[in-house]
C-alpha cells in the first residue's frame, strides 16, 4: 500500500505504467462516463461552447494561480489557490468534453505525443485558439482587482451554470450541477471581501473603487451571445447568456450596496469588427500568461507525468 | 463467479483509502458507488469525484487498480461517474466517528435549495462546529478554505487549537 503519509515515497515508488511519481497517470476525466449527444445537437457548436467554458476557467485558475507565495495573507492564498484548482477541475471536464465532441479542436503535436486531449487543448494552442472572455486574462493588479474580478467572474458563472444543469448535454448538466457548488463558495468569498475592502480604510476604499474601475469595462462582454451558443440554446443545450444579466446585475448590486460602492459606468473596452475573446481577440496579457503556462509542455511534447 | 468471490472485490475496493485524510475508507467518504465482478475476472469499480478539481481522484484509481491486481484480479477498469454530484451527506456514520477521532469537525447536512436563483451569503453563516479536541461550542472561522478542497479553517477560542471542519457541500 502506498505510504500518503509521505510525500517522497511516491517519488521513489514506479508504479506499474512505468511513471516516476503516484497518481500521476492522466487518464481521461470523462472514463467511463456516457457522452452520448442527442442526435439534433451540432458536434462542432458543442466543442466551440465547451472550450469557451473551459477556457473561461482555464485562464481564471492560471491568473489565481499566480497569487500563491504572493497573497497578503496565507489564508487568502490558500483560499485562491482552492478557487483555482476547483475552476481548473472544471476546465479540464469542460477541454475533454469539447475534444470528444469534436477531436478537430486538438492541435496535433506529434504521431508518438503521449499528450491528452485537454492537455494538448491547454497547452498547445495559440492565443488566438482560445475563447475566453477577456475578464478571465485580466491581469490581477492589486488583492482588491483581483477579488472584484472573481466577484464579477463567479457571479456571472454561477447564474450560467445553474441553467446548464437541466442542459440536454448530460455531460455539461453533470458538470454545471457539481460547478454550481463550488462557485457558490467562490462567489460568497470574494462578495465577502469586497463588501470588508469598500467598508473598510480610505486606503481599502480607493483601491476598491479603482479596482472597479478597471474591471468593468470587460462586463459587456459577457453577454455577448456567440453564434454556437445562440445554436445550442435553442435546442436546449446550452445558454444564451443575456437571459443571465438580470441576476448578475441584481446580485452584484447587493454586494456593491453592501460595500457602500457604485458601480461605474460607461467606459466598454473595445472589440475589433465584432470580434473580442469568444472569437479568439484578446488583451496583450494572455499572451504573456500562456507564454508562462505552456513553456514546459510545449519544451517537452513527448513528456510523460 | 459466486457471490462470495464479488462480495471480496467489493470489500477490497471499499478498503482503499483516501489519500488525503487516510484515515477514511473510499467507502467511508461516499465516493465509491459500484463495483462489479464478471465472469472473466475482470472487475469493473465507479467512482465519482468529491470535487471537480480533486488531485485525488488520480491517486484514488491507481491505489484501486493495485489492490485489486494485487489480490488476484485481471483486468480493472475505474470509471468515473460525475452524476448524481458527491455530497458530504454520503460520508458514513463510520467516517465521521473516524474524522471526529482524528481532531476533524464533521460536515452538517449539505446545503439544499427548492427554487430560484443560488442565494448570496454576505455574512458567514455561522455552522454549529464544536472543536474536536476539547468539544467548546466557543470556535471561530478563520478561513472557508484550508488545506485541501473539502476543508475549512476553524480555531477554537477555549483551548486555542486550529482545526479543519470537512465543509458541507
Amino acid at each position: 500500500m502506498t505510504d500518503h503519509d509521505n510525500a517522497y515515497e511516491g517519488l521513489v515508488d514506479e508504479d506499474s505504467h512505468g511513471q516516476w511519481a503516484f497518481g500521476t497517470s492522466f487518464d481521461d476525466p470523462l472514463a467511463g462516463v456516457d457522452t452520448t449527444v442527442p442526435e439534433d445537437v451540432d458536434l462542432s457548436a458543442l466543442a466551440g461552447y465547451c472550450l469557451m467554458l473551459g477556457d473561461d476557467a482555464l485562464i481564471s485558475s492560471q491568473r489565481l494561480a499566480e497569487w500563491s507565495t504572493r497573497a497578503p495573507e496565507l489564508e487568502e492564498e490558500v483560499a485562491l489557490a482552492n478557487v483555482g484548482l476547483d475552476l481548473l477541475g472544471q476546465a479540464r471536464l469542460l477541454l475533454a468534453r469539447a475534444a470528444a465532441a469534436d477531436a478537430s479542436v486538438v492541435p496535433y503535436i506529434s504521431d508518438t505525443s503521449p499528450v491528452p486531449a485537454e492537455d494538448a487543448l491547454a497547452f498547445f494552442r495559440d492565443e488566438n485558439r482560445f475563447r475566453n472572455t477577456r475578464l478571465a486574462e485580466l491581469d490581477n493588479g492589486d488583492f482588491a482587482q483581483s477579488i472584484t474580478r472573481l466577484l464579477v467572474f463567479s457571479t456571472w458563472r454561477l447564474a450560467l451554470f445553474d441553467r446548464l444543469r437541466t442542459s440536454r448535454d448530460p455531460v455539461l448538466a453533470a458538470v454545471a450541477v457539481k460547478g454550481v457548488k463550488e462557485l457558490t463558495y467562490h462567489r460568497d468569498y470574494a462578495a465577502r471581501w469586497v463588501v470588508t475592502l469598500g467598508c473598510g480604510t480610505e486606503e481599502s476604499k480607493t483601491r476598491m473603487a479603482a479596482a472597479l474601475t478597471h474591471v468593468w469595462p470587460f462586463v459587456e462582454e459577457l453577454f455577448v451571445p456567440t453564434t454556437e451558443e445562440l445554436a445550442l440554446a435553442a435546442v436546449g443545450v446550452g445558454v444564451d447568456p443575456r437571459d443571465v444579466r438580470e441576476e448578475f446585475d441584481s446580485v452584484l448590486e447587493q454586494v456593491l450596496h453592501a460595500a457602500e460602492l457604485t458601480a461605474p459606468t460607461g467606459r466598454t473596452v473595445g472589440t475589433v469588427g465584432g470580434r473580442a475573446g469568444r472569437q479568439g481577440l484578446h488583451t496583450e496579457a494572455l499572451g504573456l500568461l500562456l507564454a508562462e503556462m505552456q513553456s514546459v509542455a510545449r519544451a517537452h511534447p513527448e513528456g510523460v507525468w | 463467479m459466486t457471490t462470495a468471490v464479488r462480495s471480496d472485490a467489493r470489500r477490497l475496493a471499499e478498503s482503499v483509502l483516501d489519500p488525503e485524510m487516510p484515515m477514511l475508507t473510499l467507502a467511508d467518504l461516499g465516493v465509491l458507488r459500484d463495483v462489479e465482478e464478471y465472469a472473466d475476472g475482470s472487475v469493473v469499480v465507479t467512482i465519482t469525484p468529491t470535487y471537480s478539481g480533486c488531485p485525488a481522484m488520480a491517486t484514488m484509481r491507481d491505489d484501486i487498480e493495485h489492490t485489486l491486481q494485487d489480490a488476484g484480479f485481471g483486468s480493472v477498469e475505474v470509471r468515473t461517474v460525475l452524476s448524481p454530484p458527491w455530497s458530504t451527506d454520503w460520508i458514513s456514520e463510520n467516517g465521521r466517528r473516524k474524522l471526529r477521532e482524528n481532531g476533524y469537525s464533521t460536515p452538517g447536512p449539505a446545503p439544499r435549495r427548492a427554487s430560484g436563483p443560488v442565494p448570496l451569503t454576505l455574512t458567514v453563516k455561522p455552522r454549529p462546529v464544536a472543536c474536536p479536541k476539547c468539544n467548546s461550542a466557543n470556535t471561530r472561522l478563520d478561513s472557508e478554505f484550508g488545506a485541501t478542497l473539502c476543508k475549512a479553517l476553524y480555531r477554537c477560542l477555549d483551548c486555542l487549537e486550529p482545526f479543519d471542519h470537512v465543509k458541507e457541500i
